[in-house]
């Protein structure tokens, strides 16, 4: 078995001192090591994004990263996404849009979104569209996705101009 | 107020925003982990299997005492072929799963798979079906004499006739490649050892866990009590997660042997390789059609690929029979003969996929009436409108005796959406400038929610259909309903508590509803087949019924007056025409704590009840826009229409949720998703970056509007959609490429119109501007 390494990850504000192979993959980091099962793995080849969680607020696939190179950075999974019992507007807009059937692909498409909302609040609808077309769902169709996070990104825009 | 109709957000819906939804992966936890060694060749003899010497690994010796996976029809042209657990002697499909490996974690257990040599006495595999149907093709299962396995024929008498009286005989060959369900979350289970009863819990990403049971205990040899079976939250299914795969019995049998939890969680390569495929099937059709354009007779000889197996518990016939006996759809029709063959091959098994024949035949229907349009000069909708059904109960050449549609009005609704005059302009105008617009229709019947009748009638051995379920009100006036369906993402849990809200008077909040547990919930058949808002809806409605049959009885006895006069609604039992009311709540707590008062009443309110009907079918239209762009074969779809007969909606926002992902998955169908095989066998699409599901990129807006027809056939009144958005949008695309390439006379057979296959078809046609 290979030697284990000691990181700290921060993960959704939150320490996590943990003892991991430098070949385990955050993904499976997060989920096995940190407990925090919301990130789901679709295909572990970067495709689906279903894994897609925030590294240093950017999107990114955690099948395509290795637990140890998450040491002195901050992550955001979809558990840190709402505050409290209040959902975030992304969580909210999927909901209220039926954005979401089976969820497995949901965690993946509601951190890309927020990653992308946060790096620029004001994307065009087109935008949008062509930053979803990084992740699969095999349920929705994709239109109810792409009106949900449309309608949140203008909920958001509203709350940070009160 | 009424909860029927209301477009309510789901109540699945906040654990799993939240990340709190619970699928297998989630409960592996502390278990072992499990890795299946899998062939890397479609067809050999295994000579030797060499181990490492520090590994758990067990192989088909070792699971000698479980049977085979042998599903049964009864059937002379079916033959029954046995589905080994572990093979010992052969293999028959590239990644079949050989040997298993037991470690204390994932990464360990695929070091150790990669450790095992599985020594093969290759054999030359049959891969398509000109090889497997070749006179002097050698068998792909010794047992059989043939590779057609199963084998529908029928001919009605007049069809010599008809070919006789036509003005135009249409002959076509369609060809569907092969395709994946490809949920998202790929199968995976985790068998628990209980020590203390010996009983084992499989939590497993299924469909149907009751079946499951079933199919694991026999091939296990054990009674069902020794097994629980759960499906947690489940990742999408599509009919891929339907039948007894060999991996869960190897699981059950390891957490027997071994005394201890294991569990097997697929990757994405295994799940392209060896779970289920469906879809490949090549279609010869011949139309004899009247001078005015109507159909007289239909010529069909249909084949379809089954891959190495028989699929548990629907068999190998699913997809031929469903072909042989529904081909002629939504068209009124009298003569028909037809030749529908199961061909077996050294492939992936093919297994039920969203749709089950119906997108080829649809496909095949749809492009026989647009070319026979064209042929005498008659507009694509007027052949149509003068084939369609018009009269109801409708009996086709087959028997099947379709209930009242829409079929003539939906097509009408979508031509009326679709604006076509102002469409034909701007085609013309836009291929002046060398870009290709085409529009394509498609029309067609979806039968769902059947019930044993039509699993009987195919000779199954195994007859699903019915659903029973269990209604339960606490004494708080909470209610649980049990439910032998099995949903896997289609919000029938938020669906089901609008029903049953009406019926009882609480809100859908106070309904809990329990699935996918075969310790908890009674025996049923689970989600598929377009059948659960119908089968378990109509049985949850009449349970929901009685139930409120004896608050009322209490309600009357309690404010003396006649049961009939009492209507429960926003959780009160009222007296009509009176003020006179009672809390549901405290009905609720009298019949448990005061059932003395109550003379012939049993006490508490727990009713059951079972529905099992002949089935329903819902019918839409589609219509596609597209843009083909003639110098790289690519296809745009522009615009999507669809207008749907799905009966009385119970929730029209998950209705349309249905559309809009079968419609995505369509046209995937239509444009991207093949699995391709060598040939030797081995498969070429083994992750998403060969085998291309869409992206929000690919898919447009899917406009939809609804007819309701109301049925008797149905108890709620709702008929099944889960199935027809991909069913009919593979027709409506190629339909419109082939308008849009009208100009070089285009006509395309088949699935998926890839780039390469247009631009194949144009060069054919003297129409690309470079070869």
């Amino acid at each position: 078995m290979p030697d284990k390494r000691d990181v700290t990850l921060a993960v959704n504000g939150k320490t996590y001192a943990v003892s991991v192979e430098p070949r385990r993959s955050l993904a499976d980091v997060l989920r096995d090591d940190c407990g925090l099962t919301g990130t789901h793995l679709g295909c572990e080849h970067g495709v689906c994004g279903a894994c897609t969680v925030l590294v240093n607020e950017k999107p990114v696939r955690a099948c395509l990263m290795f637990g140890v190179q998450a040491e002195g950075k901050t992550v955001r999974t979809v558990e840190g996404l709402a505050d409290g019992d209040t959902l975030h507007p992304l969580q909210q807009a999927f909901w209220e849009n039926h954005g979401l059937q089976c969820g497995f692909c949901t965690p993946g498409f509601l951190m890309l979104a927020a990653g992308a909302l946060q790096e620029n609040p004001d994307m065009t609808d087109d935008d949008i569209k062509d930053v979803l077309s990084s992740n699969l769902c095999r349920c929705t169709g994709y239109q109810n996705i792409v009106k949900a996070v449309r309608l949140a990104a203008r909920e958001m825009r509203a709350r940070a101009r009160i | 107020m009424n909860w029927i109709g209301r477009r309510l957000p789901r109540l699945e819906d906040p654990a799993l925003l939240k990340g709190g939804g619970s699928y297998v992966a989630d409960h592996a936890g502390k278990a072992a982990a499990v890795c299946f060694v899998r062939s890397p060749v479609a067809r050999g003899t295994i000579v030797s299997i060499e181990m490492p010497s520090d590994g758990t690994v067990f192989t088909g010796r070792d699971l000698a005492d479980v049977k085979p996976i042998r599903p049964i029809l009864h059937r002379p042209d079916y033959v029954a072929i046995g589905q080994p657990v572990l093979p010992v002697d052969r293999v028959s499909f590239c990644g079949q799963a050989v040997a298993v490996v037991v470690a204390d974690d994932a990464a360990l257990a695929e070091d150790l798979a990669e450790q095992v040599f599985v020594d093969i006495d290759v054999a030359d595999a049959i891969v398509d079906f000109d090889t497997a149907l070749a006179p002097d093709a050698a068998p792909v299962h010794p047992e059989a004499t043939s590779n057609v396995v199963v084998e529908g024929r029928m001919k009605t008498q007049g069809l010599d006739q008809a070919f006789a009286e036509a003005a135009e005989i249409v002959a076509l060959d369609v060809r569907s490649h092969r395709q994946s369900a490809a949920p998202m979350e790929n199968r995976g289970g985790l068998a628990e050892y209980d020590a203390a009863s010996g009983r084992v819990t499989l939590t497993a990403s299924v469909q149907m866990p009751h079946m499951l049971r079933t199919g694991i205990a026999d091939t296990l040899g054990i009674p069902e009590s020794e097994l629980r079976v759960i499906a947690p939250d489940v990742g999408g299914g599509f009919g891929q997660k339907m039948s007894l795969f060999p991996e869960y019995v190897v699981l059950v049998w390891l957490a027997r042997k071994l005394k201890r939890s294991v569990a097997w969680i697929e990757d994405r390569r295994e799940n392209l390789l060896a779970s289920a495929h469906g879809r490949d099937q090549a279609f010869s059709l011949r139309g004899a059609f009247a001078r005015d354009g109507r159909l007289l007779g239909l010529e069909a000889d249909l084949r379809s690929n089954i891959g190495a197996f028989s699929c548990y518990p629907v068999t190998c016939g699913v997809e031929p029979l469903m072909a042989f006996a529904e081909l002629p759809g939504p068209y009124d029709f009298a003569e028909y003969g037809v030749r529908s063959r199961g061909v077996t091959t050294n492939t992936c098994m093919m297994a039920p996929y969203r749709g089950v024949s119906r997108p080829t035949l649809t496909f095949s229907m749809e492009r026989m009436m647009d070319v026979a349009a064209k042929r005498l000069g008659i507009d694509a909708a007027e052949i149509r409108r003068r084939n369609l059904i018009k009269a109801f109960p409708h009996r086709s050449p087959t028997g099947l005796v379709y209930d009242e549609g829409s079929y003539l009005q939906a097509m009408e609704v979508a031509i009326e959406a679709a604006g076509l005059p102002a469409f034909r302009a701007r085609q013309e105008a836009m291929r002046e400038r060398g870009r290709y617009l085409g529009v394509g229709l498609s029309v067609f019947s979806e039968r769902t929610g059947y019930g044993t009748p039509a699993y009987a009638a195919r000779g199954m051995e195994i007859v699903p259909g019915y659903e029973i379920v269990d209604c339960t009100m606490d004494p708080s006036g909470d209610v649980v309903l049990r439910i032998g369906s099995s949903p896997h993402g289609q919000g029938l849990k938020t669906s089901l508590a609008q029903l049953v809200s009406d019926e009882l008077g609480v809100e859908p909040q106070r309904i809990r509803i329990i699935s996918g547990d075969t310790d908890a919930t009674p025996y049923g058949w689970g989600t598929f087949a377009s059948r659960s808002m119908v089968i378990a809806g109509g049985s949850s409605k009449l349970a929901a019924g009685k139930v409120a049959g004896k608050l009322k009885t209490i309600a009357a006895t309690l404010m003396e007056t006649s049961p009939d006069d009492i209507e429960l609604k926003d959780g009160w039992a009222r007296v009509s025409h009176s003020n006179q009311a009672m809390e549901i709540g405290t009905l609720a707590r009298a019949a448990y704590h005061q059932s003395h008062r109550f003379k012939g009443l049993l006490p508490g309110l727990h009713e059951n009840a079972v529905y099992d009907p002949g089935g329903t079918f819902s019918n839409a239209s589609h219509i596609a826009f597209v843009e083909v762009d003639i110098e790289t074969g690519g296809v745009r779809v522009e615009r999507f229409l669809v207008a749907e007969d799905a009966g009385v909606l119970i929730n029209p926002m998950i209705v349309d949720g249905q559309i809009t992902g079968g419609v995505a998955q369509g046209i995937a169908n239509a444009l991207f998703e093949e699995i391709v095989y060598d040939d030797t066998g081995n498969l070429l699409t083994a992750s998403f970056a060969d085998y291309l599901p869409p992206t929000a990129a690919e898919i447009p807006e899917i406009e939809i509007m609804h007819m309701e027809t109301v049925s008797a056939e149905s108890v709620t009144k709702a008929k099944g959609v889960g199935e027809g958005g991909a069913i009919g949008a593979p027709a409506a695309v190629v339909n419109a490429i082939c308008d849009a390439l009208s100009p070089f006379g285009i006509e395309l057979f088949e699935l998926p119109a890839t780039p390469q296959r247009i631009r194949e078809a144009l060069r054919r046609a003297g129409g690309a501007s470079y070869a």
